[in-house]
Formats: structure tokens, C-alpha cells, sequence
């Protein structure tokens, strides 16, 4: 079975100290780091899963500036077979839809059986990547997926609900299936796994490559346009909860009950 | 000398000598093939250069082989083992005569004749009586009094040889006394009755002079010693008492280079580009590693005094070391052919990842083993291994990403490396530039640069060598995590990465020492790093700045308060560092010190450090710092002081969970001066 993997590049903000920048329609990504999507991380690691058991070839791909053939390389050392990286500076500024686009045009290009991909991604959270792919490739697809299996042409798998609900679902391949995080435990990345694949060619496809036109990517071919990024306002104090353990305990329950944290 | 000695009696028609002839050439050819066998095993394993610095090693198997130096660390066992060793090298020569006399009833052994040879006699005949009270007290202590160390909650020890061997020795014993019995009333000899307390035991309990049935005690007492002396000497190989044999070579080429971890391969040059890293499989032990298998006499000290077991993570040390010995003896058999392996993987199966992710790496178990057999390594070796595989615990592997991101298991931003320093009120910490000098170079870590509570250390040492006048300067943004850890989970490439950072850092700055008051990144500079650096624990900077008079200390902080000092494994067992931190506590006036149960090299581990802050284990029942809290407690402490930062947190954390906030505090050493200060 041919797996094709979706991979995004995100900044690392967990502890960055957020700056928007001059236009105040993004933050400031220069001093960040970047990292793979942590939802991707279950994707890759899921497909490579599928591969050993059923045979193929796993595929990973990203829109992202050439830095980010650092991630791709990772998925290479988890047990990716080839990586490509689709990038032209043509691509700057392109929303969830034109990024859905080119990856379209990667993946018409070639032999597939199913797209994987995070349900998010950790900077902007669209959740749209899985949906678009699979309205413009034709096929049906599903989010928030785990417990993945494939039988005789059709793939089974499980949607998390909300309140701890399954859906059990069946679908005919080839399908787009964007995964849920903690559905496997991906495995660990040595130095000496990145090493051993140092030498393996992540080709570049621009534009050209992939038979875009300039009109159908970035800023013009997006249907979305960032109008202003605020920070969040601050928010109030916390609240320290005094008095005896068992009583902390029972009103810190309770207000993670009233707010929502615990079902 | 009577007539009826055993060399000139035939048996079955058969001449004593020729007997003795067949037993002897039997037993040895058996005993060499077992052997053989054994050390073909050795060869095959993968190399371990242990031939140098001969000398020290003489010194090491003449201390803790014949001087049998660690036994008394368990006091009473330890005394009855001296006894039984003792007693075999004394007896180890009438062994040899008794032999002997097998063919020739006038058999001695050079030097053993005349007056010395009587006095060996007696001597031999003290020493029989007493290994045989020793073995009955030995027998009559297991079963009765049933020591918890003997016992192998999982399943899998081979407690049983133990009787075998105490019932072996014994009758090695009895038939002694009862060849040397019946003699004494062969010979009329009754007059060295006092001198020989054994045999004239023997002889008490048998019939008068002249009876008919003397010479049968003579000479059966004489088939059957043999008999059981070759038997025992067949069985040592093939039990756990192999160790008769090994300890003596095990302890001469016992690990000489502490702290520090074996290199992932000896002999070979990028162990990058082998097919396979660490130990997967049995045969990717090095022969030291196996001599150490074949060494292990089951004893359970180790796992005695290990915290992963005393608090029910899955691993036992010696059961690694008893797992791998059955492994080895079932897949290179000395008879037949070994059975098919089938898909039982030994990294995995036989040792399972919960038990080689349970270590803390603190080494109470190496610590305590009276052969010195090792235990680290091993467990490193072997995480190697599932590292390569990628099957890495998921609470470790953030951390390590970020390590290898950020330079930091906390994920903080690289360049707010050094932000602590803005929080010094009238103190300029000098950020070291390439070239810079400083009398001192702080090395502060990870912990020290992004962990709130480590901060706190971190600034207090800052004050502590401001106060005492000392110059020194940090790396700033161009530090990089010690990577002790790193190391010993396995991760050997992040660790060369991280190390080579750091040493180009030392070698771009001008520095008498560096300091560090985390004894975790103080091991790995001191005995990982490839590049030597001169260091000191921040407990011995202090020290050394106490005895010049640079600092003076009130004793406010603890007045009134009884304090115990903990201490920190990568500081004491690893790096031998009891002292300073005692002698800095108790230049504190007015202390009031008092020592836990287990103190110095007895030390118990508060669950790790470094990285191991992040490992969370599913099978403990209670975390080691809580056991830890314990035992201050039972000795009525009030303030637990210890020299490390994550003892500091976990200590700390288990002081709230056992109910003893506000009743006990941990403080570090440094802090304490900070406060102490006048």
C-alpha cells in the first residue's frame, strides 16, 4: 500500500515570547525555532506502522521552506521511503486552501492509497487540511482518526467523539484519514537514525514541477486574508485554593467541573 | 599409618590406585570439558580491553578477592562467609594430600611433613570443625530465618543450589572426620585427642578399638570424600557457585575508570557505522560482561540495597545477572546442542524494557557487590540497543528533543540561557566571551539555568562566590546540557553532540576550574567528557573558601533543628565526595548533625536525576524520595540537606506527599551557606 504523509513545519511557541510583527497580521517567526507538527508525528509513525505490516512505500511531503528538510529527514529515520518538499517562493503567504492545492498537484502526480495527516496543526489550528485534500482529490476522508486496519481494499478505523464516544467506520481506498494524536506511540529518533539517512536526495519541486500556476498559490490564491492578530487580553490572576488536601482537592473538582475541564 | 589405609585397599577387586586413577582422570577431563566449555563462551563474546595497570589490579583481587574486603558491609553473613572462605584455602591442601593418598598411603605434599606437617593437621582439623558449624548455621539461617534477599519475588532463582552446596561441603566434612576418626582408634592414638578436635569428635560416636567395622569407616569415609569432593568440584560450573572459581578473575579485572560509561563498542572506530548499536542479542556482551554472569553468587545484595526494586519498578539487578547466566548456559550448553531460539529476543524478552528503563544509575548495587560485578554498563548498553530501535519510553523522548533543539530537556529558549542573572541584585555575573578569563568557570546546567526552583541554587552560588571574592564568569548562551543523562539513556549521539558543544566552549575561554554545584554535570565533565577539564563540586569550592577564612557562617538557619545530610549518588558513589559537604555543614556553629541509616556509599537514590525527572514509571508503589523522606524522619530530622538539585526536588516534593510539610525541609548545601552568610 502506498502511503502518502502530510507533514507541516511550525514555529515552536511554547516558550517563545510572542511578538506580532509590523503589519499585525502574524507574529514574528525569525527568532523561533520550527519543528514538525507534533499531530504529524502521529501520522508519519502511523503510516510507517502500515507499511510493515502490509508492504508499500511511504511518501512524505511538506510545503515549507527548505529549513524544514529537517523534519522531512526525521520521517526518513522513523521508516519513510522518500521525502519531497514542495516549496517556491511563489508559495509565501498561501492559506490552508492554496496549500491544499499544491499538495494536490504532488499527490495527482504519483501512485497512491492513502493520505495521512495530523487533524491540526500546532500554530494556527484550521483543521481544514484532511477535508480540502479529500474534496479536491474526489475521495472520502475522516478526522481525528485511530486504531487504523486494512482489509481487502477498505480501511477500518475509529473517530474520537467528544465525551469519550468511538465512531466505527469503514472506507473504500483510496482516502485521505487525518489522525488523532496518541493512536500510536511514535518512536524515538537517534541521532545515529538521522545519520544513517544523511545521504538519501529530498528533492525540491517548485511551481514548474508541480504544474501550478503563479495565480493558483500564495497570497492570490488564497481565499483567506489575515485582516489583524491581537494578543489575547490579560487574563485574571489564579486562584490558589487553601485549606486541607481532601477539601482542596473537591473544590479544585469542582471548578474543573463547572469550566469545563472534566466531563 | 594402619593397615587398612585406603591406597592399599582394593576395591571390587579393583587396586586402590588404579581406582583413584579413573575417579581422578574422570572428574578432571569433566571439569576441563565444563571449563572448556565455559571459557569458549568468553572468547566468543566481544572485547574488553582489561590488560593494564596489572598492579592495581593485583591490589584489587588481593583486597576484595583474598581480603574479602566488602563481606562485613552485611556483617553477620559477611563473617560466615570469611569463615567458609578461610577455611577453603586452608583445606584446599589436605584436599590435594587426601588425593594423593589415594595412591600412596605415605602421601604428603612438599613442606607438609614432619612438625609442619602436624601442625597443618591440627590446624585442618580446627578448621574442618568450623566450616561445618559454619554450614550447619549457613543451612539452619536459610530455611529457618529465611534472610528477604534470599528470595526471588518473580519467580526464576536458583535459591536450592545453595542447600546443595552447604550439604556438599558439609559431607566433605563429616568423611573427613570420619577418615581421621577411625583412625585416631586405629592407631591407638587417642592421645592427640585435644589437638585434633574434629576427628576425636568423629571417634566418639564410633565403636571401641579393634572392632571389625573401624576399617570400613576408614576407608568408606576416604571413597566417599573423594567421591564428593570430585562431585563438588563438577558442580561449581554449573551452579551459582561458579563464583568459588571466578570472583578472584572477576575482581582482578574488575572496572578501574568509575563514573563514566563503557564505550558503545571497544575496538572500533565509528560505532555510527555499525550494523547494530548496543545489546540486542546475548553474543553483543563483552567476555566481562559474561565473567561478571558466571561471577554472580546470587547473594541479593545488590537488589537489597537497589531502590528501583525496593520500590516494585520491575527491576532486580542480580536477576539480570542470574536471567542472563541461565540464557548463556542454555544456548551454549556443555552437552548437545543448544535449543532453537525461536523469535525470544534478549533485549526485550529475556530482560524486559521495563526493568532496563527502571535504572536510576545510581550504583548502591555495584557499591555492594563483593566481587565488584557491574551493573550500569550493561542496563546502558542495552538502552542503547532499544534507543537504536527507537523504542524509547514516551515521557523521555520530549525532553531528549528538545535536548537536541534547544540544548535544554526544559524547552526553554536557548538565548534566555543566562536570564537568571538578571535577577542578582548588586552582583554582575560576567557572561564569558571566546577568549575571556576567569579564575572560574560556573558551569550551571540546564536545571540551574531553566528550572525555577534550580534557579534559586543557581543564584545562591552566585552570592557565595561574589561574598568569597572569587572571580568567575558563565558561558551564557554558549552552554549546552552536561548530557550526563543523555549518556545513560542510551543516547549516545545527542551525548558526543552535546559534549563536543560544551568542550569547545572550555577551550574558547581561559579558566583555573570549572564549578558546578550539580553532580550530575560534575560526572560527566569529570569522567564522561573526551576532553579533560580540571572541576570542582561546588560543596568542595566552598570548602576550600570556608578553610581560607573568605567566609564566615551563623548558625540562625538551623538553630534548633536536627539536620541530616543526604547524599547525592553522582556525588558520593560515583565521585567519592563524602567528606566536603560534611565538613562545610558542620563549620556551621551550633549545627546539630545526626546520619540517616543509609548514608555515604549506602546512599538511596531519590529516583535520578537529569532527564529521569521526566521518566514516569507505571509499576513503583511509592517514589524512592518518599522512602527516602522515611528514613529522615525516623531519625528525627528536621532539615535534610543534600548537595544536589534533583535530590532538592524530588525530596522536596516527597516531604509534601508523606504528609511532612512545614515539619521538614530540604535545602541544598549551597543554599544554606547563602542563608548561613554573615
Amino acid at each position: 500500500m502506498d502511503i502518502i504523509v502530510c507533514m507541516k513545519w511550525v514555529p515552536d511557541t511554547s516558550e517563545a515570547d510572542l511578538v506580532i510583527d509590523k503589519e499585525g497580521k502574524d507574529i514574528k517567526k525569525d527568532d523561533l525555532d520550527h519543528d514538525m507538527n507534533d499531530w504529524d508525528r502521529f501520522a508519519i509513525e502511523e503510516a510507517v506502522q502500515l507499511k510493515e505490516k502490509l508492504g508499500g512505500k511511504v511518501t512524505v511531503v511538506g510545503v515549507a521552506p527548505e529549513d524544514a528538510e529537517e523534519m522531512l529527514r526525521e520521517c526518513l529515520a522513523r521508516g519513510a521511503d522518500e521525502a519531497f518538499l514542495l516549496w517556491d517562493d511563489a508559495f509565501e503567504g498561501s492559506d490552508g486552501f492554496a496549500v491544499a492545492r499544491i499538495l494536490v498537484s504532488f499527490i495527482k502526480a504519483r501512485p497512491w492509497d492513502l493520505v495521512l495527516t495530523g487533524t491540526l496543526a500546532d500554530d494556527d489550528c484550521g483543521g481544514q487540511m484532511g477535508g480540502m485534500l479529500g474534496a479536491m482529490l474526489g475521495v472520502p476522508s475522516a478526522t481525528l482518526v485511530s486504531a487504523i486496519s486494512v482489509e481487502d481494499g477498505k480501511i477500518t478505523f475509529n473517530r474520537e467523539l467528544e465525551g469519550g464516544l468511538y465512531e466505527h467506520m469503514e472506507m473504500d481506498l483510496p482516502a485521505v484519514l487525518s489522525v488523532a494524536t496518541g493512536l500510536n506511540e511514535p518512536r524515538f529518533v537517534s541521532i545515529r537514525a538521522v545519520r544513517k539517512v544523511a545521504s538519501v536526495e529530498i528533492p525540491t519541486l517548485g511551481l514548474g514541477e508541480l504544474g501550478l500556476d503563479e495565480s493558483l498559490v500564495g497570497v492570490q490564491g488564497s481565499r483567506v486574508q489575515i485582516e489583524q492578530l491581537t494578543m489575547p487580553p490579560e487574563g485574571e490572576g489564579a486562584e490558589m485554593i487553601g485549606g486541607k488536601p481532601e477539601e482542596a482537592a473537591a473544590k479544585l473538582a469542582e471548578i474543573l467541573k463547572e469550566k469545563g475541564g472534566i466531563g | 599409618m594402619t593397615m587398612f589405609e585406603p591406597a592399599s585397599v582394593p576395591i571390587a577387586g579393583i587396586p586402590a590406585p588404579v581406582l583413584s586413577f579413573i575417579i581422578l582422570v574422570t572428574a578432571v577431563c569433566f571439569f576441563a570439558y565444563v571449563m572448556y566449555r565455559r571459557i569458549d563462551l568468553l572468547r566468543k563474546a566481544l572485547p574488553d580491553p582489561r590488560f593494564y595497570e596489572l598492579g592495581k589490579r593485583a591490589l584489587l583481587a588481593v583486597k576484595y578477592g583474598f581480603g574479602q574486603w566488602r563481606q562485613p558491609r552485611y556483617l553477620g553473613a559477611g563473617i560466615l562467609h570469611i569463615l567458609l572462605f578461610a577455611g577453603f584455602m586452608i583445606l584446599s591442601l589436605r584436599s590435594l594430600t587426601l588425593i594423593g593418598r589415594g595412591f600412596s598411603p605415605e602421601f604428603h605434599l612438599p613442606l607438609l611433613t614432619g612438625a609442619v606437617g602436624f601442625g597443618y593437621d591440627v590446624l585442618k582439623d580446627y578448621v574442618v570443625l568450623m566450616v561445618l558449624i559454619v554450614c550447619v548455621v549457613c543451612i539452619v539461617r536459610r530455611a529457618v530465618f529465611k534472610p528477604a534477599r534470599y528470595d526471588h519475588p518473580g519467580g526464576g532463582g536458583h535459591g536450592s543450589e545453595a542447600y546443595i552446596i552447604l550439604g556438599l561441603v558439609s559431607a566433605l566434612m563429616v568423611t573427613d572426620m570420619i577418615f581421621d576418626g577411625s583412625a585416631l582408634k586405629l592407631n591407638g592414638a587417642e592421645g592427640h585427642a585435644g589437638l585434633l578436635p574434629a576427628a576425636t569428635l568423629a571417634s566418639a560416636f564410633m565403636p571401641e578399638s579393634g572392632s571389625p567395622s573401624l576399617p570400613y569407616l576408614h576407608v568408606g569415609g576416604y571413597w566417599v570424600h573423594i567421591l564428593v569432593f570430585f562431585g563438588l568440584l563438577n558442580y561449581l560450573p554449573v551452579s551459582k557457585h561458579f563464583h568459588v572459581i571466578t570472583a578472584i578473575p572477576n575482581v582482578f579485572f574488575a572496572n578501574l575508570d568509575k563514573g563514566t560509561i563503557k564505550p558503545v563498542r571497544h575496538g572500533v572506530k565509528d560505532w555510527m557505522e555499525l550494523e547494530e548499536c548496543g545489546i540486542g542479542r546475548f553474543e553483543q556482551f563483552t567476555w566481562k560482561h559474561v565473567l561478571d554472569f558466571y561471577s554472580c553468587a546470587d547473594c541479593g545484595r545488590c537488589s537489597d540495597n537497589c531502590p528501583a526494586a525496593t520500590v516494585g519498578r520491575a527491576l532486580s539487578p542480580r536477576m539480570i545477572s542470574i536471567k542472563a547466566r541461565d540464557y548463556a548456559y542454555t544456548h551454549h550448553p556443555v552437552l548437545w546442542s543448544p535449543p532453537n531460539n525461536g523469535d525470544v529476543q534478549f533485549t526485550g524478552d529475556v530482560i524486559t524494557e521495563d526493568e532496563i528503563w527502571a535504572c536510576t544509575t545510581c550504583g548502591a548495587c555495584e557499591e555492594e557487590c563483593p566481587i565488584l560485578i557491574q551493573y550500569i554498563d550493561k542496563i546502558v548498553d542495552m538502552r542503547r540497543y532499544l534507543v537504536d530501535q527507537g523504542a524509547v519510553p514516551q515521557s523521555l523522548q520530549k525532553p531528549l528533543q528538545q535536548i537536541k533543539k534547544k540544548g535544554n530537556a526544559y524547552g526553554g529558549n536557548k538565548a534566555k540561557r543566562a536570564a537568571w542573572t538578571k535577577d542578582l541584585e548588586g552582583i554582575e555575573v560576567r557572561q564569558l566571551a571566546e577568549g575571556d578569563a576567569a579564575d572560574y568557570l560556573f558551569f550551571v546546567d540546564s536545571c540551574g539555568s531553566f528550572d525555577p526552583r534550580i534557579q534559586e541554587i543557581t543564584k545562591a552560588l552566585a552570592r557565595i562566590l561574589h561574598r568569597g571574592s572569587v572571580d568567575f564568569g558563565i558561558l551564557g548562551n554558549d552552554e549546552t546540557d552536561s548530557g550526563n543523562e543523555i549518556r545513560r539513556l542510551g543516547e549516545e549521539g545527542l551525548f558526543e553532540q552535546v559534549a563536543e558543544k560544551n568542550i569547545e566552549a572550555f577551550r574558547a575561554r581561559k579558566f583555573r576550574e570549572i564549578v558546578a554545584f550539580d553532580p550530575h554535570a560534575f560526572n560527566a565533565i569529570r569522567n564522561d567528557y573526551p576532553e579533560k577539564f580540571p572541576i570542582v563540586h561546588a560543596s568542595q569550592l566552598i570548602a576550600k573558601l570556608l578553610r581560607s577564612g573568605k567566609l564566615h557562617l551563623s548558625g540562625e538557619h538551623v538553630k534548633n533543628r536536627l539536620v541530616t545530610y543526604h547524599d547525592p549518588c553522582y556525588l558520593g558513589r560515583h565521585n567519592g565526595i563524602y567528606e566536603d559537604p560534611r565538613f562545610v555543614l558542620n563549620q556551621i556553629p551550633g549545627i546539630q548533625m545526626r546520619e540517616m541509616s543509609r548514608s555515604y556509599s549506602r546512599s538511596f537514590c531519590c529516583s535520578g536525576g537529569g532527564l529521569l525527572l521526566w521518566y514516569e514509571n507505571e509499576q513503583e508503589k511509592e517514589r524512592m524520595g518518599e522512602v527516602r523522606v522515611r528514613m529522615a524522619a525516623e531519625i528525627g530530622a528536621q532539615v535534610i540537606v543534600t548537595a544536589c538539585p534533583f535530590c532538592l526536588i524530588n525530596l522536596e516534593d516527597a516531604v509534601k506527599t508523606t504528609g511532612n510539610e512545614g515539619k521538614m525541609e530540604v535545602i541544598d548545601l549551597v543554599e544554606l551557606i547563602d542563608r548561613s552568610l554573615t
